[in-house]
């Protein structure tokens, strides 16, 4: 048997076809990365090797905007734990303990997860059509004329227009998460707390939710990459603009190289969009940690 | 608990109102995609569409190409889901069964996979398909998707492969199969299991992704629904009703999936996320 398991050329028909795809498409590129972000590069003619530049550039430019996309992915993480895990953990709070049709509220909340940003992205623009869309028709329905914008179309509401879907999309998916974790917790720990006299609110703030925090971590670090990394849904909605109003760094990222061939200026704002989430993952990680103990 | 009916009540008014902001835009989208205009825009804003205008269907099938887009998502994603599962389980069988020395250190590896986002790997892979003249494939999506699904199926793989007894495997040598013999009688009919998994895991990411596809794919022969759709709507900003039925056909495939296994799926992003 032993024998067998170390057939060397076995191990290796088996690895390779992973090693190369793992390598060729993931690792080496990310090297690629790193290298790319120390040229100034149009993609086209040799690149130069400039150093630090490009990082220098990005923090203290202006005209770059890469501060102002940093901020507002900032923003959108800050309102991703803020509003969006609480919406998500407060319903899985209610439909964990037991309410009728629990699957069902299940099965409902979960199906935006699953949708194609693009489907939703393009639906949430004729929600926000300043004409036809739901919210202004609604308004003027209602006698709030004034209140009526094009949402997508305005400086001021845009950043927060494109937010609201992003929020929507994924309270069911941290809500399955919390779900699945407050179900996994023992009943009988509930019955113990209820015998002992404690009401509901007590029981999901002294037993459920401090046996959950291995969840609310990997939500939190969910939330808070998702929100680095956001692309999709932005890119549909309005692509950064008006006047990259509702620009993040991903967006930045792809309208320099693939908009201005700045490959690697772009190249510098993938490493930093990497490193920020690695960062903060192991801030969350360690958050959580000094909690438990 | 059955006390406090009230309060019973008002969850339940809660949960409903929450429910319904979650699907009353795919409800929105569903009669849409079936009404004129002149519906849309005025005299039926939400209500069920008065007429049912099954042609914005065969508009954008046809005029807005979407038959088309709809084949290469299927073969995107299917030649996506089809390598990942094999490379996934023989890369898995390599890292939990066999003995070499350094498969830790390799399975680690494949585990920093689960964190890199895609931005990293973006620009590199668009030069070094660009230099291969590979843009505008099916396989210069197909091999990115297979590569960024890799590290979640084999961290899938793994726990199932943990559940299946050696000592099926140590019969099979004894009977003098070779280690292809194992690999293919043994182990693959019982990884049918992971098999769903790792394939609803990889149908989500491969149908829905936008990024990859959005920058490889120029020609139009070889867009995916999700680019399909962007360009659609550029040249459709007027009649919304074809919109929404593309809209709808790019939905459909997952929605079937969810009717028939949301338990299933449920269970597999659960997974995903909890081991990742």
């Amino acid at each position: 048997m032993e024998k067998v398991m170390k057939n060397k050329m076995a191990i290796a028909v088996f690895l390779i076809p992973a090693v190369v795809l793992f390598t060729g498409i993931i690792i080496i590129p990310i090297l690629m990365s790193g290298y790319y972000s120390l040229l100034k590069w149009d993609g086209v003619t040799e690149g130069t090797f400039i150093g630090l530049q490009n990082y220098i550039e990005l923090f203290t430019s202006k005209s770059a905007g890469f501060t102002k996309t940093l901020g507002n992915a900032v923003l959108l993480a800050v309102l991703s734990v803020c509003i969006q895990l609480p919406i998500s953990l407060l319903l899985a709070l209610v439909l964990g303990k037991g309410v009728k049709f629990e699957k069902a509220f299940v099965a409902v909340f979960f199906i935006p997860v699953i949708i194609a940003t693009v489907v939703i992205g393009q639906l949430w623009m004729k929600i926000y059509n300043p004409e036809y869309g739901l919210i202004n028709v609604f308004l003027r329905a209602v006698g709030l004329e004034d209140w009526t914008r094009a949402w997508l179309g305005d400086q001021k509401t845009a950043l927060f227009a494109v937010f609201v879907p992003i929020l929507w999309q994924y309270v069911g998916y941290h809500m399955l998460l919390m779900y699945a974790g407050i179900k996994s917790i023992s009943p009988e720990l509930r019955e113990a707390a209820k015998i002992d006299g404690a009401k509901e609110f007590q029981i999901a703030r002294y037993v459920t939710i401090p046996m959950l925090k291995p969840v609310l971590k990997v939500s939190t670090i969910f939330a808070v990459t998702g929100s680095l990394k956001a692309f999709d849904l932005i890119y549909v909605l309005t692509n950064g603009g008006p006047a990259h109003a509702s620009e993040v760094p991903a967006t930045l990222m792809v309208s320099m190289i693939f908009g201005r061939n700045r490959y690697g200026f772009g190249s510098t704002i993938a490493i930093c969009i990497i490193f920020l989430c690695f960062f903060f993952s192991m801030l969350i990680g360690r958050i959580f940690k000094t909690e438990v103990e | 608990m059955k006390k406090f009916k009230p309060g019973n009540k008002i969850v339940m008014g809660l949960l409903i109102l929450w429910g319904l902001i979650q699907i009353f835009p795919i409800y929105w989208m569903l009669s849409f995609s079936l009404k004129s205009n002149a519906e849309i825009f005025g005299e039926n804003v939400i209500g069920l569409p008065k007429e049912w205008l099954w042609e914005n269907y065969q508009s954008a099938l046809t005029v807005g190409n979407m038959g088309l887009y709809f084949m290469n998502s299927v073969i995107v994603t299917g030649g996506t889901i089809l390598l990942t599962a094999i490379i996934a389980i023989m890369a898995t069988y390599a890292l939990k069964r066999m003995i070499w020395r350094g498969r830790g250190t390799a399975n680690s590896i494949f585990m920093l996979g689960l964190t890199v986002p895609i931005h990293a790997a973006i620009l590199p892979v668009f030069v070094i398909l660009r230099n291969l003249k590979m843009t505008n494939s099916y396989q210069a999506l197909i091999l990115p998707y297979t590569a960024f699904a890799l590290a979640m199926a084999i961290l899938i793989c793994g726990s199932f492969m943990e559940n299946i007894p050696r000592e099926l495997e140590e019969a099979a040598c004894i009977d003098g199969s070779s280690i292809y013999g194992i690999f293919f009688k043994i182990i693959l009919p019982l990884m049918k299991p992971a098999l769903s998994t790792i394939s609803i895991f990889t149908f989500l990411q491969a149908w829905n992704e936008l990024m990859f596809a959005v920058i490889f794919i120029s020609d139009s022969k070889y867009r995916t629904l999700s680019v399909g759709i962007q360009t659609l709507t550029g040249s459709y900003t007027t009649k919304w009703g074809p919109i929404g039925a593309a809209l709808v056909i790019a939905t459909f495939p997952t929605i079937v999936l969810y009717c028939f296994m949301s338990r299933k799926i449920q269970e597999s992003m659960v997974a995903g996320a909890i081991k990742g």
